[in-house]
């Protein structure tokens, strides 16, 4: 099957999640030139498309270990699984026709044919790293540029669908978890500050989803008129404020009422043991605690690892794929509540004598 | 199928909708190269009709694309464009646009080699020396060390020209 070929896991082979930052990515987006824009190509022309960019993927040097599919080849449920790990996106998800993918085998990047734009080339590593990931980018971009010609103008630099993404076409984000902002109830005057500073905040799953677990995607709004490393540079120092501020109110929970927030997380533990019935949100908002715990100290550092490996297990598409068969939403929550109480059983009692992160 | 201006068998199949109506045209290579079809910035079936039948108007006042068939109702509908010609068409709308949306107007970011080798003649100084200083900022000395040649390059020919 299908995803037997990507989900087996890769251990070790990517850096150590962050306590704060769960993951850095770079995406481009990029058109050929002499060809409408995806949503306003012809079923040929898309086609012509997808076959033009797999012929240039094929021939990228860096791309070497990697595996191209095209979106008519999978199933409902592949597609999720793909949304699910951030390796496609929702639009590409849907997409009718000639969509495809490329990914390479680390699963470090992706590259989406026919979303919004022909080509969306996107770079994923794990923690804080935007020079890594650029350069990684950069270099993929100048390899699929030597075997096709881009849609590009001096003045306004790659012509994409959306002028939101002009210019640079680099859209940089990373993925944070943010519990103390969100339980000191600061997120909003944060989101209203860093919009003022052209930085976008969503949910974990991009525009329009929820921040349940407490994570943000943090991102660039702005891709034209300033050089890639000018917007990494000043997103970089946004995100250290951001980091600087989640800190502070986590110290100040604790302060303030550390009783209570103990006693949160000490229910989540028990919660995870012991349900039989969970939801996708509620189940994210107890791993957000078992990793804030893990980041006080609490808890052994493994169980920072386990929550970020849960945090996608018990999104519905895997809970679905580990059934083995079609399911419906009540049968999903008494999968997903098996598998975490499996998971956390062995874990042990909060060691409230840590020093506090 | 053969091609509309000849006999040869037709490789290039255009589609275009001017003022809502659809027209279809096949065309083999040669004279869809004639005609200009390869470059969309100034591509219009209704040129290329009209030299034959002479009956399908000129492109209408109103702001259409006239490459792709977005209107300028589309894109205020949809916010997104269809085509790169969208951006010569759009041009006078979507400027005020993109000054509140961007940090700037003018794009300082990375270019295309292929581009740049294209219109090797419009290489631009500034451009270059801007791209170079970040490449050595980015400690990126193979990339650095292809811009300086360029640029070397550049300085010779425009003192020779001088």
């Amino acid at each position: 099957m299908f995803h037997d070929l990507f989900f087996s896991k890769t251990k070790g082979k990517l850096p150590k999640p962050g306590p704060i930052t769960l993951s850095t990515r770079v995406r481009l987006a990029r058109n050929l030139s002499n060809f409408p824009f995806p949503g306003r190509a012809q079923s040929g022309q898309k086609k012509a498309v997808l076959s033009k960019c797999l012929e240039a993927l094929g021939k990228v040097k860096s791309l070497d270990a990697c595996t191209s599919v095209e979106l008519d080849e999978l199933s409902e449920l592949d597609r999720q699984i793909l949304v699910e790990k951030h390796l496609i996106s929702v639009e590409l998800s849907q997409a009718d026709e000639s969509g495809g993918v490329v990914l390479s085998n680390d699963r470090a990047c992706s590259v989406m044919v026919n979303e919004e734009d022909h080509l969306r080339i996107q770079v994923l590593t794990n923690g804080l790293d935007f020079k890594k990931v650029w350069k990684l980018a950069d270099l993929l971009d100048s390899g699929i540029e030597s075997n096709l010609d881009y849609a590009f103008d001096q003045e306004l630099g790659f012509l994409t669908a959306c002028p939101t993404n002009l210019g640079t076409g680099m859209r940089a984000s990373v993925m944070m978890h943010l519990p103390g902002l969100v339980m000191s109830k600061n997120m909003d005057k944060v989101i209203n500050a860093v919009n003022h500073l052209g930085i976008a905040v969503r949910g974990l799953f991009g525009e329009g989803s929820d921040a349940s677990g407490s994570i943000f995607q943090i991102s660039n709004q702005q891709t034209l008129g300033e050089s890639e490393s000018d917007i990494l540079e000043r997103l970089e120092s946004t995100l250290q404020n951001i980091v600087y501020q989640e800190r502070m109110a986590r110290e100040k929970l604790m302060e303030d009422d550390g009783t209570r927030l103990i006693d949160k997380i000490s229910r989540a533990i028990g919660s995870l043991k012991t349900c039989y019935l969970i939801q996708s949100s509620e189940a994210m908002d107890l791993l957000s605690l078992i990793r804030l715990a893990a980041d006080f100290g609490h808890l052994p550092e493994k169980f920072r690892a386990l929550a970020d490996r849960m945090f996608i297990e018990v999104q519905p598409g895997h809970v679905q794929l580990s059934a083995g068969q079609p399911i419906e939403p009540g049968e999903r929550d008494r999968l997903r509540a098996d598998t975490l109480r499996k998971e956390f059983q062995r874990m042990p009692q909060l060691n409230l004598d840590a020093q506090v992160d | 199928m053969k091609c509309h201006h000849c006999e040869s068998q037709a490789t290039v199949h255009l589609t275009q909708i001017i003022n809502g109506q659809m027209h279809k045209m096949d065309l083999c290579e040669a004279c869809a190269q004639e005609k200009g079809v390869t470059n969309p910035d100034n591509l219009s079936i209704g040129s290329l009709l009209s030299e034959d039948q002479s009956k399908v108007g000129a492109g209408s006042a109103s702001m259409t694309c006239e490459s792709c068939g977005t209107t300028h109702q589309d894109f205020k509908k949809g916010g997104r464009l269809g085509c790169e010609a969208c951006y010569h068409v759009f041009r006078p709308v979507l400027e005020p646009l993109l000054d509140g949306m961007h940090a700037g107007i003018k794009h300082l970011g990375k270019v295309p080699s292929r581009t740049v080798i294209k219109k090797g003649e419009q290489e631009n100084e500034e451009l270059l020396r801007s791209q170079l200083k970040q490449a050595v900022e980015e400690e990126n000395y193979e990339k650095a060390a292809e811009l300086r040649d360029r640029l070397k390059k550049l300085m010779t020919q425009s003192s020779a020209s001088a």
